[in-house]
C-alpha cells in the first residue's frame, strides 16, 4: 500500500467527516463513518480525533496524517443522510474509493434544500402550533399573528446570516425585530398577548436540540464536542433572550 | 373545550409542528412523515403523563424515551441516521415556554423567579437526555439479545 494511496484515503474519510460536522450529525457517527470508509479502503488502524471546529486524522506507521477544519455548523440533515448512504454503497463494494470521492463533493455542494418559501410555510406551521401547545389554553387568538410574526423572524434570521458573518448577531437581530412585532400587535389589539407570540414564533430559532445534542454528546464521552456545542447554544439562547429583552426594556411592554 | 377535541388538536399540532420544524432543517422527503409520527407520539406521552400529574421530569423523560425509541426502529426500517428522527421529533418537547419565560424575569429584574425558571429548563434537558439515553440502552441490550439467540440458533444447526 503506497502512501499516495493512503492519503487519498484519508482524505476522503476527512471530506465525509467534515459534511457531516458541518451539518450536525453527532460525534460518534462521524468517527463511525470515518473509521469504517477507512477499514472498507482496506487502511486498518486509522486514528481519528473529532472536534466540532476541526477534525484531524492519521494512520499509524505511515507518515499520512491531515487536517480539516470546520468553519460552519448548521443543522441540513439531508446531508448527513447522504454521507452515510455513501457509506453503506462503499462498504458494499457498490461505488469505488474514487467515486465516493466524487460523490461527496456533490453532496457538499449539491445537496437540494427546501425551497425557501416551503420552509416560511414550515415555520408558519411551527409557530402558530407549537404556540397553542405550549400556552395550554387553546388561544386561538394568537394563532395566526404568531404564524405570520414567526415566518418574519425565520426570514429576518436567514437573510441577516448572509450579510452578517456572526451568527449570533444575526439570532439577536431576528429575536429583536420578533419582540418589536409582537409588541406592536400587542399594541394594537390588547387581547393578543405578546408573551403567547413571542414564545411560539421563537421556536425556530431556540436551541434546545443543540443543548441536548451536546449534553448527549457529554453523555457519550466527547467531553470536548459536547462542550463546544453547549457552549455555542448557550451563546444562541443569550443572543435569542438578549434581543427580545432589549426590546421589552425599551418599550417597557 | 371537549376532551375528544383536546385530544384531537394536541395529535394534530405536535404532528404539524414537528413536520414544519422538518422543513427548515431539510430533512430528506421519505422521511417527513415518519418525524411527524415521532413527535407526536412524544407529545403525546408528554401530554397524557402531564395529566395524571406525574410532573415534568417523568413527563419529559417518557416522551422521549418513545421518541428515541421510535427513532431506533425507523431508522433501522429506513436505514437512515438516528437523528433524521430524533432532531425534529424533540422539538415539542423542548422547554420554550420556561426559558422565555425566565428571559422575561430577568429582564424585569426578578432574579429569584429567573433562577428557579432556569432552573426549571435545566431540569428538563437533562430529562430529555436522560430519557434518549434509555431508549439506546433498551436498543442495546435488545440487539445483544438478538445476537446471543442467533449465535445460539447457529450453533444448534452446526
Amino acid at each position: 500500500m503506497d502512501d499516495k494511496y493512503v492519503d487519498f484515503v484519508v482524505d476522503t474519510c476527512l471530506a465525509a467527516g467534515k459534511i457531516m460536522i458541518e451539518s450536525g450529525s453527532e460525534m460518534y457517527r462521524v468517527e463511525d463513518t470515518m473509521h469504517r470508509i477507512a477499514q472498507n479502503a482496506g487502511v486498518q488502524s486509522a486514528r481519528v480525533f473529532t472536534t466540532p471546529t476541526g477534525l484531524f486524522m492519521g494512520v499509524d506507521k505511515t507518515g499520512s496524517v491531515q487536517i480539516e477544519e470546520v468553519k460552519e455548523r448548521v443543522i441540513n440533515l439531508e446531508k448527513v443522510s447522504r454521507v452515510n448512504d455513501l457509506s453503506r454503497q462503499f462498504a458494499a463494494k457498490l461505488i469505488s474509493l474514487e467515486e465516493l470521492r466524487d460523490c461527496l463533493e456533490d453532496v457538499d455542494v449539491n445537496t437540494a434544500e427546501y425551497p425557501l418559501w416551503m420552509q416560511a410555510v414550515g415555520t408558519a406551521i411551527l409557530s402558530s402550533t407549537l404556540m397553542v401547545l405550549f400556552m395550554n389554553d387553546y388561544d386561538w387568538y394568537d394563532f395566526i399573528p404568531a404564524a405570520i410574526i414567526g415566518t418574519i423572524g425565520f426570514l429576518t434570521f436567514y437573510f441577516a446570516k448572509k450579510f452578517v458573518n456572526v451568527r449570533f448577531l444575526a439570532e439577536m437581530l431576528a429575536a429583536a425585530v420578533l419582540g418589536l412585532l409582537a409588541t406592536a400587535a400587542h399594541t394594537i389589539n390588547p387581547a393578543m398577548s405578546s408573551d403567547a407570540i413571542i414564545i411560539g414564533s421563537l421556536m425556530v430559532l431556540v436551541p434546545g436540540l443543540a443543548l441536548t445534542n451536546s449534553l448527549r454528546d457529554l453523555f457519550a464521552g466527547h467531553l470536548l464536542s459536547g462542550i463546544g456545542r453547549g457552549v455555542e447554544a448557550i451563546l444562541t439562547a443569550i443572543a435569542l433572550g438578549g434581543g427580545v429583552g432589549i426590546v421589552i426594556r425599551f418599550l417597557g411592554a | 373545550m371537549a376532551y375528544p377535541l383536546q385530544i384531537l388538536v394536541n395529535m394534530s399540532f405536535s404532528f404539524l409542528a414537528t413536520f414544519g420544524f422538518a422543513l427548515t432543517i431539510n430533512i430528506p422527503r421519505r422521511a417527513l412523515l415518519l418525524c411527524g409520527v415521532s413527535g407526536m407520539s412524544g407529545w403525546m406521552t408528554y401530554w397524557w403523563l402531564m395529566q395524571l400529574g406525574t410532573g415534568r421530569m417523568i413527563a419529559n423523560l417518557s416522551g422521549a424515551f418513545i421518541i428515541g425509541i421510535l427513532g431506533i426502529v425507523f431508522s433501522r426500517v429506513r436505514k437512515m441516521p438516528i437523528i433524521i428522527f430524533n432532531i425534529p421529533g424533540i422539538v415539542p418537547l423542548v422547554p420554550g415556554a420556561p426559558a422565555f419565560q425566565a428571559v422575561r424575569a430577568i429582564v424585569d429584574g426578578d432574579i429569584d423567579n429567573a433562577l428557579r425558571l432556569t432552573m426549571k429548563v435545566g431540569i428538563v434537558i437533562s430529562a430529555i437526555a436522560l430519557g434518549f439515553m434509555l431508549a439506546q440502552l433498551v436498543s442495546v441490550l435488545t440487539t445483544r439479545i438478538s445476537n446471543n439467540k442467533k449465535k445460539r440458533q447457529m450453533e444448534q444447526t452446526l
